[in-house]
């Protein structure tokens, strides 16, 4: 297992990150998303307008893996149809479980294509996942 | 008894000498189980090839020689920890269920509203979740311990949460996460005097210390064999004659019976009233074995080792200034788990690096949340050490938690 394909300069780029690491100020709908044996959590917040993710961001704490995955969910969805969200959430977590490969399928997971990696190693796979479950949780709420 | 020559006892364990991630293995994470010897895998094989049979029903020749083995282990059990009798020692699958046993049986029977169980802030889940379960159903006040700056609990702190209302005091010998040999006997001797039942969690302590339930003067006692070189599956619940008599049984089932009617049903005697269904014979088996091996090692001399190696990798830890240690740095009453954290570096990331080195060591909660809301940590890393271990490992290890910083993006 090489550790270069996991902690990349882009997913530490996004683990330290703060730009999605914030409250807020108007929240339509929160969720909370928690690996009890491994302690990563997360609450997600998101913004609304119609059926558009007008805004999201997160708050907590976490390995380097969960809170990059989330820092990059964020970035991805923001903007999108509460749909489209649901359609990145499904490709990524196929993705995880290696049902889908090609990566030109794969493209429109943007930066999150980086996390393909993390299949090699599944004692951190939940991680990755992480925000992605807590982000369909709160949209079929 | 034999000499103490580490490389000698590594070849009685095989997994050790296996390369993970193309490096040699480095175990580090006996505090959740340790490795079998040999003597021990092959106890358990000769057991199967030869002796299998239902313990305690048939009267023919295997069905005795599978009674005779697991009896054998139960006063080899005896002995070891020095219980009185052997009614004493109840098997069970683990100290969990130990201590499940405790809180259902004795627990739900002699704890009543108001009265109040005394915990320690550092428990393990299992002992801590079964007694909110009992303290919910019962209406009694469930108290913690809480620990001094150098993690350790003082007798101030033992007589201030201990009072005339504590009918029950559970703590653990020595804390999983950080360490800490606690000061058992003492805190049984206060609880006694205010009339508290006490029961001692020896899962950490049984593998690396020679222990004796009655200096302790434990009312119960309970520990793991998986974590002493036995098989997973195989535990220990002791107890104070006088208290098991009284208790109710805990599993309901054959073997643990006298007479049964259509009504009504008395139990058999004790040890049996307590294990009920065919009990894990090659668990005690491989049980019986670990003992062996250990006690031809020696208790003490095994935790003398641990703590030269606790020592050395303290010291070396200790020089690193961006790793925190959560536990005590001197090596009093202390055993050979480190619980540590590095700046900047969450333990998960840690220990997947660590492991790319071929060392093996445990990261997140240790099963003891409230310590860790406790200590303001989400998680830790913990290594921990047994006597198969040898100082090189620790090199290896302390370079390997050198490299963290450097793959999480950090100068240094």
């Amino acid at each position: 297992m090489d550790l270069s394909q996991i902690y990349t300069e882009l997913i530490m780029e996004h683990s330290q990150s703060t730009q999605n690491r914030r409250h807020l100020d108007h929240i339509d709908a929160s969720e909370r998303g928690h690996n009890p044996s491994c302690g990563d959590d997360i609450v997600l917040e998101l913004k609304f307008n119609g059926d558009i993710i007008e805004d999201a961001a997160f708050t907590g704490s976490g390995c380097a893996i969960s809170q990059a995955s989330t820092s990059m969910m964020i970035d991805l969805i923001t903007g999108k149809s509460k749909e489209e969200a649901l359609d990145l959430v499904e490709t990524f977590i196929s993705m995880i479980k290696r049902e889908v490969t090609d990566d030109e399928e794969l493209e429109k997971l943007e930066d999150a294509i980086v996390l393909k990696n993390i299949s090699n190693m599944p004692a951190r796979v939940k991680c990755a996942v992480l925000a992605w479950h807590t982000l369909k949780e709160v949209i079929n709420k | 008894m034999r000499e103490f020559n580490v490389d000698e006892i590594r070849k009685d364990f095989p997994i050790l000498s296996q390369t993970v991630n193309e490096k040699s293995l480095v175990y580090l994470d006996n505090a959740a189980t340790t490795h079998k010897p040999i003597q021990v895998l092959e106890a358990v094989s000769e057991y199967h090839h030869l002796h299998n049979g239902n313990p305690h029903r048939g009267s023919h020749y295997l069905s005795i020689k599978a009674t005779e083995d697991y009896e054998n282990t139960r006063e080899k059990v005896r002995k070891f920890i020095n219980a009185a009798s052997e009614k004493e020692i109840i098997f069970t699958k683990n100290a969990t269920e130990s201590l499940n046993l405790l809180a259902y049986s004795y627990g739900m029977n002699f704890i009543n509203a108001g009265d109040e169980i005394v915990l320690c802030i550092s428990e393990h889940h299992s002992n801590l979740v079964p007694w909110q379960k009992v303290a919910k159903a019962k209406g009694a006040v469930l108290k913690f311990m809480y620990l001094s700056s150098d993690y350790r609990l003082t007798m101030e702190e033992v007589k201030a949460k201990i009072t005339n209302k504590t009918k029950l005091v559970s703590l653990a010998f020595m804390s999983n996460v950080l360490g800490t040999i606690y000061p058992a006997g003492e805190v049984a001797e206060y609880a006694h005097s205010k009339g508290a039942v006490v029961i001692i969690d020896g899962a950490q302590a049984v593998p690396h210390m020679k222990v004796d339930v009655r200096d302790i003067d434990a009312d119960f006692f309970v520990f793991s064999g998986h974590k002493m070189l036995a098989p997973m599956g195989i535990g220990v619940l002791y107890g104070k004659e006088n208290l098991l008599e009284k208790m109710p049984p805990f599993l309901m089932g054959g073997d643990m019976i006298e007479y049964v009617e259509e009504q009504d049903t008395t139990f058999a005697e004790l040890p049996y009233k307590f294990e009920a269904g065919t009990q894990n014979v090659e668990g005690a088996v491989g049980l019986s074995a670990a003992i062996d091996y250990l006690e031809d090692i020696g208790l003490n001399r095994i935790h003398e080792y641990e703590l030269q190696l606790t020592g050395y990798a303290l010291e070396k830890m200790l020089e690193i200034p961006y790793v925190k240690i959560y536990g005590p740095t001197d090596l009093e009453n202390r055993g050979g788990v480190i619980s540590f954290s590095i700046e900047g570096c969450h333990p998960h990331d840690t220990a997947s690096i660590v492991d790319t080195y071929g060392v093996a060591i445990r990261a997140g909660h240790h099963c003891a949340q409230p310590l860790m809301k406790y200590l303001g940590a989400p998680a830790t890393s913990r290594a921990s050490f047994y006597f198969y271990n040898k100082k090189e490992e620790i090199d290896i290890f302390i370079e390997s938690i050198k490299s963290v910083r450097k793959w999480l993006g950090y100068g240094s």
